[in-house]
């Protein structure tokens, strides 16, 4: 009701200092997750919202296992129950009291930054400021039609997008005008946060150029791996760290967000993982051209590539390793990107948190000896 | 008769201090008033929308998400959805995910709100209001009515059979029409098979109630079932123990709040002897004791035959603990009152809904 | 224009239509309330919010008012026909609102005000600026016959006193001191954002409040 102007008498709290998560030399461990429906026993699937209920019991066990954050990814379509993250992470804030509450990844170029921002700011009031968020294209395309936009702009969508929503974030009130939403003019949003208490990073698949993108933002870098060696992301980051320094960026974390599951032993982790595993990626391999999903495939990622399955032993020393070679100071397990049960992803989860995370800490202490096996 | 509360998470400045809380502090505010609300026995909460430093709650589904993992029974609703300026699809993925994390305690009260400031933040014209809004509540109505959505219109790109997820688990979600007294709305709410939420701003307790026998009417005409014909009530409220206490601790913050309304719209703060008139009883005003508050809610019922009534209560930087003070006497208090006279029905039942069984998910609510 | 008024016509059933129509009905005057289009609703409206005014189409209430009230949102106003309006004895009721009007550049820039504005973009003479000072909630409640130690005013604005003085006489009908202003323009002095809006005055507070050498008694 009052003019925007008024906020400005308030007792001006210093602007706080951009928050760098994980601070510089710390290390963040984080889970990813997909809403999937799943079937129950019987084979039927269970509705929709009893899968975002589970959501919630996963992130509270995340955090019971000592994980630093919990990431929602964002679709739209049959099968998928992501579509609103912040109001499931919202969900989440009343049950949690250290977890950081985030996307992986926030479909920005079909979002309006205002809207993602007066989303992400009520989150971090109800969290008390543990909103962040990844950014990023995602890998699914529906929400291009589904909100009208064009699929050929993506990139002019993704680079206005984010250009406002930093704004947003760490200069208000803000005066700006871009192509695909009206004009700002002195503009205030609330609920107010101090200007970059959320965290952005930005989610990149392979390629080279989304890299250069966000060295360029000056924001932190998510890697979403979902198969190939890690060497590859090696080069990718050094190419980020290079691309941060010519654009006069100052250095910012990386992260990887992978896939996996973690049982007792190999070959439980493996037999169990693999029919959703192989569901998920040929229900997918229509519709993007790739080739059938097979199991020597599979077999081979898990062997030497970037699916993280097996036991907590073998699945943190493959962390540690991909850390080191990639320099990366986040690690975010995607442990339910597939129609798996609730009871599996969430044991999973447990024992990422419980057993893998500190494995993976004591490893990264002794650079050497991890990077060496 | 069911009661409630209305909020707008309120961050003003207090006039008698001249300070504000955080607008953060404010909407943390809404999630603890929900709480209580539910502890002291009351139906409904619904929460409004705005974006300004005064009511900082712009995105209001978060808040009731997080407000359903604390509660397990009170219904959350929005009051209002501005709806003319926000997209109907990404409304109902916001809000049927409420309902999955509250096993289906959402209600959604689409309207057009008192504030404008939403038309210039998103880029739309306020001169085309009819349009946008009567396009929005049909697709609304029709995400919440199809999983698979096919629509056509003319404020947002066609839907060609696109899968709407997640599906609200009860089937549809309640939407009651949001009514400001303009009879051409209520026979809107009327012709579309709706329920109509509505408000005594003020005044006399039973103005504008012939709207009331107007939209019975005119859902006869419609053919409309008993289900379909049901009213809820807002108004501004605040108790305490001695309704005189009361009135004389309202009347700085409500003062206040006119004084920022009236600016911007040309008028003048309301005088006290207005004050005076509007919350005596038969009055628009609901300040008072419990005593007080039951009886105007029947002369109210008298009039308008509603099945629900709430009492919105954060305005002008009421201290929070005299908030939540009040919420406890109208559901402790008032609640049995006009029960007892009025029977204790739910909404639920009233539409036909089965009432949800309070599944808790592990661990949750205190 | 010399015979008084006995049938009106209001266009608009909204909140302010109705209510203007229940105090005219009320008063014993032949009202029939019109919408933009056709009248099934408006009929259902009128039933139940103003029984006794009877409903039409806007061109047909018209035909044969002695007096037009234009009780619809000004945003809307190009929607009105003038045709209809034409040599007929009219009152504007309406307000230039920009929280609901949205911004109208026609009425940014007003400086006689906004009923003058309408009175152009009608293109008719006998236009009379009333009502629009009064919450349409007030409107019934405040009532009081004349003689009455709590009667409250309403100041009447227009160009042609002949007109000024029919519309003095239908305000005072219903129930509140007319104080009339001779010129049009005055109608400013009523606009939001004055002391007079929405204040619930007494004539004389409406006479202490406008320019004093505007004011005649009516
Ligand atoms: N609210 C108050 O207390 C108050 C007090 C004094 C003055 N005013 C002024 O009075 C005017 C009306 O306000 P309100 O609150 O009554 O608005 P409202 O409740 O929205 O009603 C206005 C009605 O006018 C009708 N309408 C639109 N175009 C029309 C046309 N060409 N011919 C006939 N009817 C038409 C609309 O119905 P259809 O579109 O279906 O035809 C609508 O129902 C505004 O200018 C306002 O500023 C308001």
């Amino acid at each position: 009701m009052s003019n925007p102007s008024d906020r400005n008498q308030l007792p001006s709290r210093p602007p706080e200092p951009r928050i760098s998560d994980p601070a510089p030399g710390g290390l963040h461990f984080g889970i990813g997750t997909f809403a999937f429906q799943y079937d129950d026993a019987t084979g039927t699937p269970v509705p929709g919202a009893q899968v975002l209920r589970d959501v919630v019991d996963e992130a509270v066990a995340a955090e019971r296992a000592g994980l630093d954050s919990f990431g929602i990814a964002e679709h739209y379509r049959r099968g998928m129950m992501d579509s609103a993250g912040p109001v499931v992470l919202a969900a989440i804030a009343s049950r949690t009291e250290t977890l950081r509450l985030g996307t992986a990844v926030t479909v920005l170029s079909t979002q309006d930054p205002v809207r993602v921002f007066n989303e992400f700011a009520t989150l971090d009031a109800v969290s008390s400021g543990r909103a962040q968020m990844i950014v990023g294209r995602g890998s699914a395309i529906e929400s291009f039609p589904l909100f009208g936009y064009d699929l050929a702009q993506y990139e002019e969508l993704f680079d206005e997008k984010v250009d406002l929503l930093m704004r947003l974030l760490r200069d208000q009130p803000v005066t700006w005008s871009g192509r695909f939403r009206t004009a700002l003019t002195e503009q205030v949003l609330e609920p107010q946060v101090s200007a970059g208490a959320i965290p952005v990073w930005v989610g990149v698949g392979g390629s080279p150029q989304s890299v250069v993108r966000a060295a360029r933002f000056g924001l932190p870098l998510m890697f979403g791996i979902i198969g190939g060696s890690l060497s590859r992301f090696a080069a990718l980051s050094r190419l980020y760290r290079e691309a941060s320094a010519e654009f006069g960026q100052v250095e910012q974390p990386i992260g990887m967000h992978v896939h996996g599951y973690i049982a007792d032993t190999e070959e439980e982790a493996v037999e169990r993982f693999w029919p959703v595993w192989s569901a998920v990626m040929n229900a997918e391999a229509p519709k993007r051209g790739w080739a059938p999903y097979r199991r020597e495939r599979f077999d081979a990622e898990v062997a030497a590539g970037s699916l993280l399955v097996g036991s907590a032993e073998t699945v943190a020393q493959r962390i540690a390793a991909g850390m080191q070679l990639v320099g990366a100071s986040r690690f975010d397990f995607v442990a339910a990107a597939s129609r798996m049960p609730h009871h599996d992803k969430k044991e999973s989860i447990e024992r990422f948190g419980t057993d893998v995370a500190p494995r993976v800490r004591a490893l990264m202490m002794q650079p050497a000896e991890a990077a060496t096996r | 008769m069911e009661l409630g509360i209305g909020a707008f998470g309120d961050a003003s400045r207090d006039p008698r201090t001249g300070t504000r809380i955080s607008e953060a502090q404010a909407v943390r505010n809404v999630v603890e008033s929900i709480v209580v609300a539910e502890q002291a026995g009351l139906d409904w909460f619904g929460l409004g929308e705005h974006h300004v430093p005064d009511f900082p709650v712009s995105a209001a589904a978060p808040v009731l998400a997080a407000a359903a993992q604390v509660t397990n029974r009170i219904k959350l609703s929005s009051a209002v959805t501005v709806l003319s300026t926000d997209d109907p699809v990404r409304i109902y993925e916001q809000y049927s995910t409420v309902d999955a994390i509250s096993n289906g305690r959402v209600e959604m009260i689409p309207g057009r709100g008192s504030s404008i400031e939403s038309y210039p933040l998103f880029g739309y014209d306020l001169q085309d209001y009819d349009r946008l809004f009567a396009d929005k509540l049909d697709l609304l109505l029709e995400v919440n009515r199809s999983a698979h959505v096919t629509w056509e219109g003319t404020t947002r790109p066609t839907l060609t059979g696109q899968y709407v997820p997640p599906r609200a688990e009860h089937g549809q979600i309640p939407i009651w029409l949001g009514v400001g007294g303009n009879p051409n709305s209520v026979i809107r709410a009327a012709s579309l098979g709706l329920p109509m939420a509505t408000g005594v701003l003020g005044g006399s307790a039973t103005r504008s109630s012939t709207n009331a026998q107007l939209y019975r009417h005119a859902a006869q005409q419609f053919g409309n079932t008993p289900e379909q014909t049901l009213i809820m009530l807002g108004s501004p409220g605040f108790l305490m123990q001695d309704g005189r206490q009361a009135r004389e601790a309202w009347w700085p913050h409500w003062r206040q709040f006119m004084k920022t309304v009236g600016e911007q719209r040309g008028f003048l703060p309301p005088d006290r002897a207005s004050y005076e008139r509007d919350t005596a009883a038969g009055g628009g005003l609901l300040i008072g004791s419990p005593e007080e508050i039951a009886e105007r809610i029947l002369l109210m019922h008298e009039h308008w035959g509603h099945v629900r009534q709430y009492i919105h209560i954060d305005m002008g930087a009421v201290p929070q603990k005299d908030l939540l003070h009040a919420i406890e006497l109208f559901g402790t208090e008032v609640r049995p009152l006009v029960q007892r006279e009025l029977g204790n029905t739910s909404v639920d039942q009233l539409i036909g809904r089965a009432s949800m069984p309070a599944v808790s998910v592990s661990g949750a609510a205190s | 224009m010399t015979v008084p008024i006995n049938r009106v016509a209001i266009l608009g059933a909204g909140r302010v239509g109705t209510s203007i129509a229940r105090t005219l009905v009320d008063a014993g005057y032949e009202v029939t309330l019109a919408g933009s289009g056709r009248p099934a609703n408006v009929e259902m409206i009128a039933a139940f919010t103003a029984p006794g005014a009877s409903a039409r189409w806007a061109h047909e209430a018209t035909a044969d008012a002695d007096l037009v009230i234009l009780a619809l949102p000004l945003h809307r106003l190009s929607s009105v026909n003038p045709v209809v309006l034409a040599g007929k004895l009219v009152i504007d009721a309406m307000n230039y609102w920009p929280p609901v009007d949205g911004t109208i550049a026609a009425f940014e820039d007003a400086p006689a005000g906004s009923s003058v504005v309408v009175r152009e973009l009608l293109g008719i003479s006998h236009l009379v600026k009333t009502f629009n000072h009064t919450g349409y909630h007030d409107l019934e409640p405040d009532r009081r016959p004349a003689g009455h130690p709590e009667r409250l005013g309403m100041a009447v604005a227009g160009d042609v006193a002949q007109d000024v003085a029919l519309v003095a006489e239908l305000i005072n009908r219903i129930g509140y001191e007319p104080v009339a202003l001779d010129r049009l323009e005055h109608g400013q002095q009523l606009q939001p954002g004055t002391p007079l809006f929405g204040a619930r005055p007494t004539a004389d507070d409406i006479r202490r409040s406008v320019t004093s050498s505007v004011v005649h008694s009516a």
